[in-house]
């Protein structure tokens, strides 16, 4: 029997391709000088941005899965991820080496003084452990119990990320807390979804007492 | 404080003079460059250094003017390019992003303009813009800003002494302060229909530096009027200080005996200071104010005390810890 051709065979491949659409265009501005000004903080900021939007989007899968039905979300969770991960490790090796060009002194400073600094730097080590362990195979060492709770960090990661944006803005933080009204939202289809689920297991399991109350002979 | 005492020159390192054979021919090279014969990646970049070397072709007025001659009035440094000086700015009445003030200031009308002048003053006065450019031969002086962000550039202003408009408006003996209000209208502004800021924005300096030679009201850059986004028809320049403290699009001067309020000390108290001069010894919360990097260049640089005016102004604070002068 020939292998079942899956659902909507384009989704990962197109995803694939239009994650790395910002990042060439990037690339694309930097050679020809037109990214503005001062290039490398508007770089710097961009990719940032991009991790915040694709740490986002993974986010948004299981709730978009909770209110729709649709599985496709689940399919695509962990490429959307591993591409948080990708523009936040880019994000930060852009800061490290070509903002501040190595400069340890100011980043030690940065990681034991500056509040701002931690929390970015906390989301990018959250990300890390999630992407090293998002293979099948780190699925199956770990056990699907142990995987699913360490990568609750993605919502650790998500709620620092969006505390670094807060605190990255002087004054006009209407974006930041855009984004923290839709991690707020994405929590609460979580908690709603967790809450019904109870309810329902617990109302299974009390038909089925009952049931087997009215079920044995007195 | 006069200006023939004062002799101080930040001196540049040697490296960072262009070699004067080079600099005689900087047009005649920049031009080869643009020309296509260095090649395309070339000519973009030597295009836009030309361009910022050159007469602009806007509607600009020109605005003529001499060299100052006010001991560290005129840095050596390459001016940052004019399509830099005029489209990364931070004007937040225009929006928080950079570009913003270059693409949303065309709704800011800069005449007429008028300027009041109240408060411990013996002459209160309203002037025009018009009629105040004729008070004073206005000078050209290149300063480096150092913004607060850590970023900076070096800009040839047009303008006249603050301390020369003081003398002639002639303040009481009472003001201790001169306090600058910026234009608070949200027909024009559009941000300021927003609570980003409290509006209209405000600023202030000590008496004694307000008078200070180097303490600029500026007219123009690059030899012509202000572009609005960089805070036509009037804006304050005192170069020792973060740029923050260069307020934009002035309307009102007063003269007060108590420490005013200023829009960013308002907004973030730990953040921002009254004094804000530059000083990379005291790090902003959010990062380090120890380098800098000049807009255009790579490298970093390091950060000076007074932005490199300290020979000229450190004497203004002597006594005062330099720890709360951020």
């Amino acid at each position: 029997m020939p292998p079942r051709r899956p659902p909507l065979p384009w989704l990962k491949p197109g995803l694939f391709a239009g994650a790395l659409i910002p990042l060439g265009v990037l690339v694309w501005r930097a050679a020809h000088r037109t990214l503005g000004a001062d290039a490398i903080a508007i770089g710097l900021n961009q990719l940032g941005y991009l991790a915040l939007v694709f740490l986002m989007a993974s986010l948004a899968c299981t709730p978009l899965k909770i209110l729709t039905g649709w599985t496709w979300p689940i399919r695509v969770r962990r490429m959307l991820g591993l591409f948080a991960f990708f523009y936040a490790s880019l994000h930060l090796l852009t800061y490290v080496g070509i903002d501040q060009q190595l400069d340890w002194a100011v980043l030690w400073g940065d990681v034991t003084h500056r509040k701002f600094m931690i929390v970015g730097f906390l989301a990018f080590l959250c990300l890390a452990p999630l992407a090293w362990t998002s293979t099948d195979a780190s699925v199956r060492r770990l056990g699907f119990a142990r995987w699913k709770s360490l990568h609750r960090l993605a919502y650790v990661a998500g709620v620092l990320a969006v505390v670094h944006f807060i605190w990255r803005v002087k004054s006009d933080v209407r974006v930041p807390m855009t984004w923290a009204a839709i991690l707020a939202a994405l929590f609460l289809i979580r908690i709603a979804d967790s809450v019904r689920t109870r309810r329902r297991k617990r109302a299974r399991e009390l038909v089925a007492a009952r049931s087997v109350d009215v079920g044995t002979p007195g | 404080m006069h200006l023939l005492e004062n002799r101080g020159f930040v001196h540049p390192h040697a490296s960072e003079i262009t070699p004067r054979d080079a600099y005689l021919r900087r047009r005649e090279l920049l031009a080869r460059f643009a020309t296509g014969a260095a090649g395309l990646a070339l000519a973009g970049w030597a295009g836009r250094e030309a361009l910022a070397q050159t007469t602009r072709p806007n509607k600009l007025a020109a605005l003529p003017g001499a060299r100052s001659a006010v001991a560290g009035a005129v840095t050596m440094e390459k001016p940052t390019a004019y399509v830099d000086v005029t489209g990364y700015n931070n004007f937040y009445e225009f929006g928080t992003d950079k570009t913003d003030p270059a693409a949303n200031s065309g709704t800011l009308k800069t005449r007429p303009w008028t300027i009041a002048v109240d408060g411990l003053v013996k002459k209160p006065l309203t002037v025009d813009i018009d009629q105040l450019l004729k008070w004073f031969p206005l000078e050209e002086r290149i300063y480096r800003m150092r913004c607060v962000e850590a970023w900076s550039m070096v800009i040839p202003w047009m303008g006249f002494p603050l301390g020369d408009f003081i003398r002639r408006v002639e303040p009481l003996g009472s003001a201790k302060y001169v306090a600058f209000q910026t234009l608070l209208d949200p027909k024009q502004m559009p941000l300021q229909r927003t609570h980003i800021l409290e509006w209209p924005y405000v600023e202030g300096l000590r008496m004694d530096e307000a008078t200070h030679p180097l303490t600029l009201l500026v007219a123009g850059l690059y030899g012509k009027a202000l572009p609005n986004q960089n805070g036509a028809p009037l804006r304050l320049v005192v170069p020792w200080k973060y740029g923050f403290k260069g307020i934009k699009s002035i309307v009102k001067i007063s003269f007060v005996d108590k420490q005013p309020k200023t829009t960013w000390s308002i907004e973030g108290p730990s953040e921002y200071g009254f004094y804000a001069n530059v000083n990379p010894a005291v790090s902003h919360p959010r990062w380090s104010q120890a380098t800098e990097r000049r807009v255009g260049e790579f490298e970093r640089r390091k950060t000076l005390p007074f932005n490199g005016y300290g020979d000229e102004v450190a004497q203004l604070y002597a006594g005062l810890d330099p720890k709360t002068l951020y």
